[in-house]
This record gives C-alpha cells, sequence and structure tokens, in this order.
C-alpha cells in the first residue's frame, strides 16, 4: 500500500498530473477553481515557480505568450511594438539565451541566434504557462532541460472527456485595433476508448497601423514639438496549425504532434529623424513534429521524446535608400532525448537522462561557412524527501562539436554544470517553505556569433552564469472562510555572468567582433504576492501582486565609461498588479504593469535615460451556457490612458486599443 | 494567525508604491557643458564642430561645439537650439562641413542635408538626400555624394550618384552617376574625383576613382587604384591622397596617391604607401594618419598612428602620439589638425555604443586635453572668425 501511495505521489510531483486531477475530477466547476489548483501545486515545488493558467491565464489583456509573460516577476520582455514586433524575455538580467522554452514538453530551439521570438507563439491553445528559475523540480526530465539558467513552459490545451461525451468543438473570433481578424478552430475527437486526439487552427491578420505620439517640452513647460503618426509596415499575415494525439497505454501514455507556423511580416523598424516608414519584410515558416512516451513500471519510469524541426526565414529589405538583401535561411533540428528515473527507496529517486541534438543552418549568403552542429547531453539527478526537508542535486555534461564548411570548425566544447536544490518546512503546518538553490549554466555562442559574415568569432567560448537564490513562501488555503487562499513569497537572489559575448569594435567603419568579455554581476529580490476571498455567495475577488528590484551592473572593465552601470533596458524596479472579480457568469479584470526607468545603453547618462512606462488593462467578460453550448464574449481595452511609451527605444508603442472576442464551445 | 498575514499583507503593499517613480513629460535634449580652459581668443580659429555619428537606429547623431574665445565644450547643443525639430537630428551623422557662414551635416540614416548656421547653430533648412554619405563645396554649390543614384538601372546593385546642391536655396540642382557606393571626393582644376567603395557588393568591390567634369556635371572617367576605397583627400599641391579599406580579410587597407603628370592634365596613380591607412589630416607638409586593422590571430585590433612627409612619401614618424596616450584609445575613429596650432585631434569611439572621447595632442604629441563627447564622435570642421 505504501508503495502504491508514493508512486501516486510521484505522479502528483509533475505540474500536468496535478492539473489533470482536478480538471477530471470537475470539468464544469475549472473556470472557478482552477486559480486554487495553481496555489496548492508549487507547495510541492522546491523551485520557485510562477504559473498563469486556465481562465486567469485567458483573462488577462494578451496577444500572445509574452504578453502573459509580463506578469511574472524577474521577468523583463523586450517589445519592439504592435501585434508583428519581436517580443523576446530575459530572465533575472542573465541575458534571453539563457531562457529556455519549452512547448509542449520538448525545448524549442534556434541555433542561428539563440533566441525565441515569443511574440509568434499564440495564447489561443495555451492552457498553463509556467516560468521556472533554474530548471523544473522535477528530476525525470531530459538532460537540457538541466540546462538553461530559467525556463518557460508552455502547455497547450489536452482533451479531457466525461463519460459519454465524444467530442468538443471551440470556434472563437478575435477583432479590434491594429484591423485585426484572429479566427481559430479547435476540435477535439474521442477516437476509441484509450485514444485522443485535437486538432487546432488559427489565422491572424493585422495591418499592424496604430497611430503613436512623440511629445517634447522644454524646461520652461513649452511644448517643443508634439507629432502624432501612425506605424506603418507593421502588417502580419499568419496561420497557425497544430494537430495532436494523446494515447494512454496499461503503463504509461503517449502523444504525438505535428505544429506549422507560417507568417509574413512587415518589420517596422526604429522612428528615426525623417525616416518614419521602411522596407524590411520577413517571411518564416516554423515546422515541427514531435513524439513522446511516458511509462511508469514499478520503481522505474521513462521519459522519451524525438523532435524534428524545420524553420525557414525569408529576410528581404525592399528600402531605395539601402542596400538591398535577399536572403534565405533555414534551420533543421533533429532531437531526441530519453530520461529514465528508479525509484531506490519511498523516499529517494535518482534518474538519468541523455539528449542528442543535431542543429543545422543553410543561407544563400556569400562566404557562408553552412555550420553544423552535434549536442550531446548526458544528465544524473537525485531527489531525497525526508518530509520536511526535500533535497533535489543534478549534474549535466554538455558535450558540443561542430562542422563548418571550407574551414577547420572550432575546437569541441565539454562543459559540467551542477545544481542543488533544498526546500525546508520548518514548522509542521508546511504552510511556511524556505527554498535555496544554487546552479551553474552556460550558453554556447549560436552560429551568428561564431560564423556569421565577418563578424563571428569562430575562438568563443561558452558564456557561464552562475545563480544563488533563497526565498521564503508562505501559503494559506481555507476554502471555508471568506478569505480562501494567500500566497506570499520573497526570494533574494545573485547571478554572475562570465565570460558573456558582447560585440566589440574591430578594424575601422564600424565593424564589430564577438568577444567573450563581459561579466555581469546581479543582485535581485523578488516578491510575489496572492490572494483569493470570497466575501459573499457567488462573488470571488482575486488580487495578484508581483514585484521585482534588480540591480544589474556591468563590472567588465574599471577602464570602461559604464563601469558599474546598470545594463541597457534593466530596470531597478518592475511590478504588476492584477485584480479580478467574478460573480455568476462575469468577470472583471483590471492590470497594471509597471517598468521602471532604465538606459537605453550601457553608460547611466542622462543621453540613454528611458523613462518609466505604466499601462492598465481591463477587460470584461461575460460567460452563458444555452442549452449544450457554452458562449463567452469578451472585450478588452489596453493601455487605458493612452500612455506614449516606448519599451525599446526609437520603437513606439500602440496608445489605447481595444479587442472583442467571441468564444462558442459545444 | 489572521492578525500576522494582515500585518505581512500590509507591510508588502507599501513597497511598490515606494519604490516606483512617475513618468514625466519628455524633455528637450539638454546640453552640457565642460570646462576645457583651452583659450585662444587671438587666433583666428573661433572653435570647431564635432559631429558624433550615433549608432544606427538609436537617432543619437549630437553636435558639439568648442569655442576657442570660453574655452568651453558644448555637448549635444543641436536640441536646444532648434527645440521643434522632430527627433532631433537624426540618425547616424557622417559628414560636417562649413562653407560660407553655413554648417552642413550629412545624416546618414535620416537621408538628408541639414544646413545651420554656423555662428549660431541655428537651422536654416535641409536637403533630403538618400543614404547621404560626404559633403565638399565648390563654388556656391554643395555636393553630396550618396549610395543610391537617382536611377535603378540594376535594382540589385544601383549605382552611387553625386547631388549638387545649391547653397542659397538648398535645392538639388544637378546630379551625376557614378560608381559604386561612393565616399569622398575632392575637386581640383575643374573636375571632381570621387573614391568609390563598392562596399554593398562584397566581395566585388570597385576598386575606381570617378572623375566628373564640373563644367556639364558629367562622368568622364573611371580610374582603377585599388579595392573598397573610401577617403580622398587633396594636399597643398593638388595631390590626391586616397585609401583603400581592403577586403578586412587577405588584401589589406593601403594608401595611394594620384597626381598630374607634368604637361598632362589627367591624375593618375603614382605611389602605393605600404601602410594601412583609416583616416588622415594634413598640415604644413605632414599627412597625419592612424589604422586599425584586426588581426585574426590574436583578436585585437593593432592600431598605428604616423605621419608622411608629403613631399618625398616617406614614412616620417609611425606614432605621432609620443606620451603613450595611444594606449587608453580604444578605436580610433576621426582626426583633424588645427589649422594654426597644428595641434592634433583624435577621437576615440570606443565600442560604438558609449559616449566617446576626443583627445587634443600638443604638435609634439602628448595629451593637451581630452574630453567626454557623443557616440562615435567622427567628424571635425573648424570655424573661422
Amino acid at each position: 500500500m505504501s508503495h502504491k501511495i508514493s508512486f501516486i505521489i510521484i505522479l502528483l510531483f509533475t505540474a500536468e498530473y496535478a492539473l489533470h486531477a482536478a480538471e477530471q475530477a470537475d470539468t464544469t466547476a475549472r473556470q472557478l477553481h482552477e486559480i486554487v489548483v495553481t496555489t496548492h501545486r508549487p507547495a510541492r515545488d522546491i523551485i520557485p515557480v510562477q504559473t498563469l493558467s486556465g481562465e486567469e491565464l485567458k483573462r488577462l489583456n494578451s496577444n500572445s505568450v509574452a504578453d502573459a509573460l509580463r506578469y511574472f516577476s524577474g521577468v523583463q520582455v523586450k517589445d519592439y511594438g504592435g501585434v508583428g514586433g519581436i517580443k523576446t524575455v530575459n530572465i533575472r538580467s542573465m541575458g534571453t539565451n539563457h531562457t529556455g522554452v519549452v512547448y509542449d514538453g520538448v525545448e524549442l530551439g534556434n541555433a542561428q541566434n539563440g533566441q525565441i521570438d515569443l511574440g509568434q507563439f499564440s495564447l489561443d491553445n495555451v492552457e498553463a504557462l509556467s516560468l521556472y528559475n533554474g530548471q523544473k523540480s522535477e528530476i525525470l526530465q531530459p538532460a537540457k532541460d538541466f540546462g538553461s539558467a530559467g525556463t518557460i513552459y508552455m502547455r497547450t490545451r489536452t482533451p479531457i472527456f466525461s463519460d459519454g461525451e465524444v467530442y468538443h468543438a471551440r470556434a472563437t473570433i478575435r477583432t479590434g485595433s491594429f484591423d485585426l481578424l484572429n479566427p481559430s478552430a479547435l476540435v477535439e475527437l474521442k477516437l476509441g476508448q484509450n485514444v485522443t486526439a485535437s486538432l487546432n487552427t488559427e489565422w491572424l491578420n493585422s495591418s499592424g497601423k496604430y497611430k503613436f505620439r512623440y511629445r517634447r517640452v522644454n524646461p520652461a513647460g513649452e511644448l517643443a514639438y508634439d507629432t502624432t503618426a501612425i506605424r506603418e509596415n507593421g502588417d502580419i499575415n499568419a496561420t497557425r496549425i497544430e494537430a495532436n494525439v494523446y494515447g494512454s497505454l496499461r503503463s504509461g501514455n503517449w502523444t504525438f504532434k505535428g505544429y506549422n507556423y507560417n507568417s509574413e511580416r512587415g518589420v517596422p523598424g526604429a522612428i528615426v529623424n525623417n525616416v518614419w516608414r521602411r522596407g524590411e519584410r520577413i517571411w518564416d515558416t516554423n515546422s515541427f513534429v514531435q513524439g513522446r512516451y511516458n511509462g511508469f513500471f514499478g520503481h522505474f519510469s521513462t521519459l522519451n521524446n524525438l523532435k524534428y524541426a524545420f524553420y525557414r526565414t525569408h529576410y528581404v529589405n525592399n528600402d531605395d535608400k539601402q542596400v538591398k538583401i535577399d536572403n534565405l535561411y533555414r534551420q533543421k533540428e533533429l532531437y531526441f532525448s530519453s530520461a529514465n528515473e528508479y525509484q531506490l527507496t519511498n523516499n529517494w529517486r535518482i534518474s538519468a537522462s541523455y539528449d542528442f541534438q543535431w542543429n543545422d543552418l543553410d543561407a544563400d549568403v556569400y562566404g557562408f561557412v553552412k555550420p553544423d552542429r552535434i549536442s550531446q547531453f548526458l544528465s544524473a539527478a537525485t531527489a531525497v524527501d525526508f518530509g520536511r526537508l526535500k533535497v533535489q542535486a543534478s549534474a549535466l555534461g554538455s558535450f558540443i562539436h561542430d562542422r563548418i564548411k571550407g574551414q577547420q570548425a572550432p575546437s569541441d566544447k565539454s562543459v559540467f554544470t551542477p545544481a542543488v536544490y533544498v526546500n525546508l518546512y520548518p514548522m509542521k503546518r508546511k504552510e511556511l517553505s524556505v527554498r535555496a538553490f544554487y546552479k551553474r549554466s552556460f550558453r554556447m555562442p549560436t552560429f551568428n556569433d561564431l560564423y556569421y559574415a565577418d563578424m563571428g568569432n569562430s575562438k568563443l567560448s561558452p558564456e557561464r552564469v552562475t545563480q544563488y537564490n533563497i526565498g521564503v513562501l508562505y501559503e494559506y488555503n481555507r476554502e471555508s472562510s471568506w478569505l480562501s487562499a494567500l500566497r506570499l513569497s520573497a526570494d533574494v537572489y545573485y547571478n554572475k555572468v562570465k565570460d558573456k559575448i558582447v560585440a566589440y569594435p574591430k578594424g575601422q567603419q564600424f565593424r564589430w567582433t564577438m568577444l567573450n568579455l563581459g561579466l555581469v554581476d546581479i543582485r535581485g529580490t523578488d516578491f510575489t504576492g496572492m490572494i483569493t476571498a470570497n466575501p459573499y455567495t457567488d462573488l470571488y475577488l482575486t488580487l495578484r501582486l508581483q514585484y521585482t528590484y534588480q540591480r544589474a551592473i556591468d563590472v567588465t572593465n574599471p577602464a570602461d565609461n559604464y563601469y558599474k552601470g546598470q545594463i541597457p533596458y534593466i530596470p531597478h524596479h518592475s511590478g504588476s498588479v492584477v485584480a479580478n472579480a467574478q460573480w455568476r457568469g462575469w468577470s472583471l479584470n483590471y492590470s497594471w504593469i509597471y517598468v521602471g526607468e532604465r538606459y537605453n545603453q550601457q553608460e547611466n547618462i542622462r543621453y540613454n535615460y528611458t523613462q518609466p512606462w505604466y499601462t492598465s488593462d481591463i477587460s470584461l467578460s461575460k460567460d452563458l451556457t444555452i442549452r449544450n453550448v457554452n458562449l463567452r464574449v469578451l472585450v478588452e481595452i489596453n493601455n487605458l490612458l493612452s500612455q506614449d511609451y516606448d519599451v525599446i527605444l526609437n520603437y513606439p508603442m500602440p496608445k489605447r486599443n481595444y479587442r472583442f472576442t467571441l468564444t462558442v464551445e459545444i | 494567525m489572521k492578525q500576522t498575514i494582515k500585518q505581512v499583507f500590509l507591510y508588502f503593499l507599501p513597497l511598490l508604491t515606494v519604490a516606483t517613480s512617475c513618468r514625466d513629460d519628455e524633455l528637450v535634449v539638454p546640453t552640457e557643458y565642460d570646462i576645457i580652459g583651452d583659450e585662444c581668443a587671438q587666433s583666428a580659429v573661433r572653435g570647431f564642430y564635432l559631429v558624433n555619428e550615433g549608432n544606427m537606429g538609436s537617432n543619437k547623431c549630437t553636435l558639439d561645439f568648442y569655442d576657442y574665445m570660453t574655452g568651453l565644450y558644448s555637448r549635444n547643443f543641436y536640441s536646444e537650439k532648434n527645440p521643434n525639430v522632430i527627433k532631433e537630428l537624426g540618425d547616424v551623422g557622417n559628414d560636417i562641413g562649413i562653407y560660407g557662414s553655413k554648417l552642413y551635416v550629412v545624416v546618414n540614416c535620416s537621408h538628408k542635408v541639414e544646413i545651420l548656421d554656423a555662428r549660431t547653430g541655428i537651422r536654416l533648412g535641409q536637403t533630403d538626400i538618400p543614404n547621404c554619405r560626404y559633403v565638399r563645396f565648390y563654388r556656391g554649390k554643395a555636393y553630396v555624394s550618396s549610395y543610391v543614384g537617382p536611377v535603378l538601372i540594376d535594382a540589385n546593385a544601383p549605382k552611387g550618384a553625386v547631388y549638387e546642391v545649391d547653397t542659397l536655396d538648398f535645392h538639388i540642382t544637378r546630379k551625376v552617376s557614378v560608381g559604386y557606393q561612393p565616399e569622398e571626393m575632392e575637386i581640383v582644376a575643374d573636375y571632381m574625383y570621387v573614391a568609390n567603395s563598392g562596399g554593398y557588393r562584397a566581395p566585388n568591390y570597385d576598386n575606381t576613382v570617378s572623375v566628373i567634369q564640373m563644367i556639364d556635371f558629367k562622368q568622364v572617367q573611371q580610374i582603377p587604384v585599388g579595392i573598397n576605397l573610401h577617403r580622398l583627400k587633396k594636399d597643398r599641391y593638388d595631390k590626391l591622397w586616397i585609401t583603400s579599406r581592403g577586403d578586412y580579410q587577405t588584401r589589406p587597407s593601403r594608401l595611394y596617391v594620384m597626381q598630374k603628370k607634368p604637361g598632362f592634365n589627367q591624375m593618375t596613380l603614382t605611389d602605393t604607401i605600404p601602410v594601412a591607412c583609416s583616416n588622415m589630416a594634413f598640415h604644413g607638409d605632414s599627412l597625419y594618419y592612424y589604422a586599425t586593422e584586426w588581426n585574426n590571430y590574436t583578436a585585437s585590433n593593432t592600431i598605428s598612428y604616423g605621419i608622411i612627409d608629403i613631399r618625398t612619401k616617406e614614412i616620417i614618424s609611425d606614432n605621432f602620439i609620443t606620451d603613450g596616450t595611444d594606449k587608453e584609445i580604444t578605436i580610433p575613429y576621426g582626426i583633424a589638425v588645427h589649422p594654426e596650432t597644428g595641434e592634433i585631434f583624435v577621437t576615440d569611439a570606443k565600442n560604438y555604443v558609449s559616449s566617446g572621447t576626443l583627445y587634443c595632442f600638443t604638435p609634439d604629441g602628448r595629451k593637451k586635453w581630452s574630453v567626454r563627447t557623443g557616440d562615435i564622435p567622427a567628424h571635425i570642421t573648424f570655424l573661422y572668425k
């Protein structure tokens, strides 16, 4: 019996199972109670995690995954503005390339520049979004998942059928500002006793046009200039098709996914004096297929993944005033992972994983060396659970071999990175926990860093990061009380980025090369708070708060005039507030995001100063059920006070804008 | 228990409000002043302008001025003098020149030449020229080289052009198609010589100097000199000194000399000086140059500062900085010599994305003073009284 219970605990240890269990228990009540589910779950995580899921995620006025990530502490989103603008994330100032992005269990890759444009990922079918500092609190996971300094997990909806149900269908249409037209459809089928399938398609079309305003006054308060213009060349036309098949076995389960994303986008570019429109365009095709098999055999569990991805990027610069560019980049990736876990005793588990990955980049650019890379990852991990004390340790060995055409390839790299996590419940009731971690990680120089024409430097070493984190979490749940849940957490951290890959001037004429030159010292603290109250029958109030303080300074060289300066685009203070009220199918949501003053270049001088920005978003939705049909109407107003701001210098953001969503589900 | 929760919550809330600060009105970019104290009231030179290029897309092309009357260095004065110009001076300055009472600033990525009053710094107007590079003057007209020609014959390889701009009404009066991606030019005896780089066509660089007959503004000849040409300056003897950037790989940067053979009216390539040269300035019979060359093996720049005697074309010094200050300079990016005192100015562009430094050296190569500039300080022009 005790064996069986601990086995179930292992299952529950994973976020997905916890959610599934809740969903199965009560599908109809999911809307209201999923928040409670997410508050329960992190108690099991010995690694600081932030999760947005289910209805809560849907209510945050977000166009894409990147928009939703703004509500996580310690995260900075670089947003070039608009529906089609590039959006990347940076966790705890360590740099975008240190952020792993995992889509339904398999990490997304970009060997070319190491950055994932999260603006391309729709929230339409995403059910949960989690951010782990360090790694996920599981030891049964692919070796690569032990590798990133911070990881974002996106999980799409999986079909769950009640007895007698054989299909679900959902259709959604979104429209609003920017000439947005965004229909999507989801069909879920029960194909057999143990096999289900889903098909999700989406079309996004937008002119990307929006008004923006630049205004300056002189110190006496007189207007110097005030101009409002329309953002041009920010149009997007994109389609997404995603097909999934899920199967359950007597002692495990499997899934298969096919994904295709196609887009054509204008690149709006920087707004500078005398230039209000540019002529750059990008066509992207991202396709991948992935399969996953999860098996449980007594004390032994196994998780196997296989993926093949093909990315095509076509970049054209049509600007008559500039150099004509017409480049085609093709990336291929093959990935295989096998993770295996064995339970030695009731409270001691060990795991070993091996990943193999092949990346290839081809481009029709002069002098291109057509690199390909074979990466192998081997990890060993252990987790010990003493009840009130939990310890997890992992070690990852990474072995990278590059080949390039026509030249001698750089030497093979092998890097060893350990991590240790501890979680302690000082009190018997397990409402308060103290956690700490130490982790080392690295990022490989990307193909662009190494081989980009004239700029790349094939002698680069990996960029290394060391993280230390200590934090407390207090959680309180009383279903019966009017204050039904409270969650408060605080973490302090210290990160050091060594051998940071930076662009270094070379020769004359504005030429650069990449060098392992930078040293960044990051100290920060994250606070999160959440409170759920049920003051009257049917009225639920939720408040979510998040605040981050960061001091991320460049300590490379005392001779630099930016020595000990805050690194670009990292605010000292940032935070958000989300307030939600629900009453009988009505839901009112208010969110406020604050990003404090920053500098747009390394030097912390007046000329590089960038003002804080803060936007208020508001949404109202109503759920209706007519016979068996569920209807939802959602109205959103973003940037309610119409603040004129830049996240990135000279990339203006939209003023007040609107969105309407209608969802029909049967 | 409930009490403690409430307390924790109350302590937590003010954190957000205390820590955050609000957005103010965006102010006109203010001018900053540094006291240098190097005054020279009796000189015919009033001061000099320095244009900072600014990184591409940053819109941080700025103008600095040093005033020999007051010894004050004004950094970034354009916005304060011209607060009504939307988005300030522009993106990536590339050249500066004074003709008569007017100051011309070539702003490459804003595709315009900005024309200011040379004494007050007040804006007089602008001329839109796509991808403009350098400016020179001749008989009441300004000539501006541009990477983009007036007619696109081959859309994938547009030839460059030189535009003629009237210095009274700032209108374009004539234009002529030249080689690929033209850079600097000079006018000698009614002919203009233009260095063509072909930088957009790597590795098929252009290697010619275009010769333009000024009377009818026609290209009459293209003389092969070296690949990827950049600087082209005439000395006091009307010889042309031309630099090649090389191909950054196997073919190094070089310095060429063109001159007219006695009895002929045609410039011919006479010398190839075996030094790398990035930029140069003349004073008397001396040519001051610097060169920055990247060495892949050591992963560092090799920088040299030399002097050439323009009569003998011989290198008479391989480091005009004599006090060791050259070790402080990361990337020399501009050079000028004070026409009266012979003091040498060298700018340091550092990492291209932070403030640079302007150094003033005495004629014997010792640092006299230095000052913080804008991003990528590059081009200097002297203002006479």
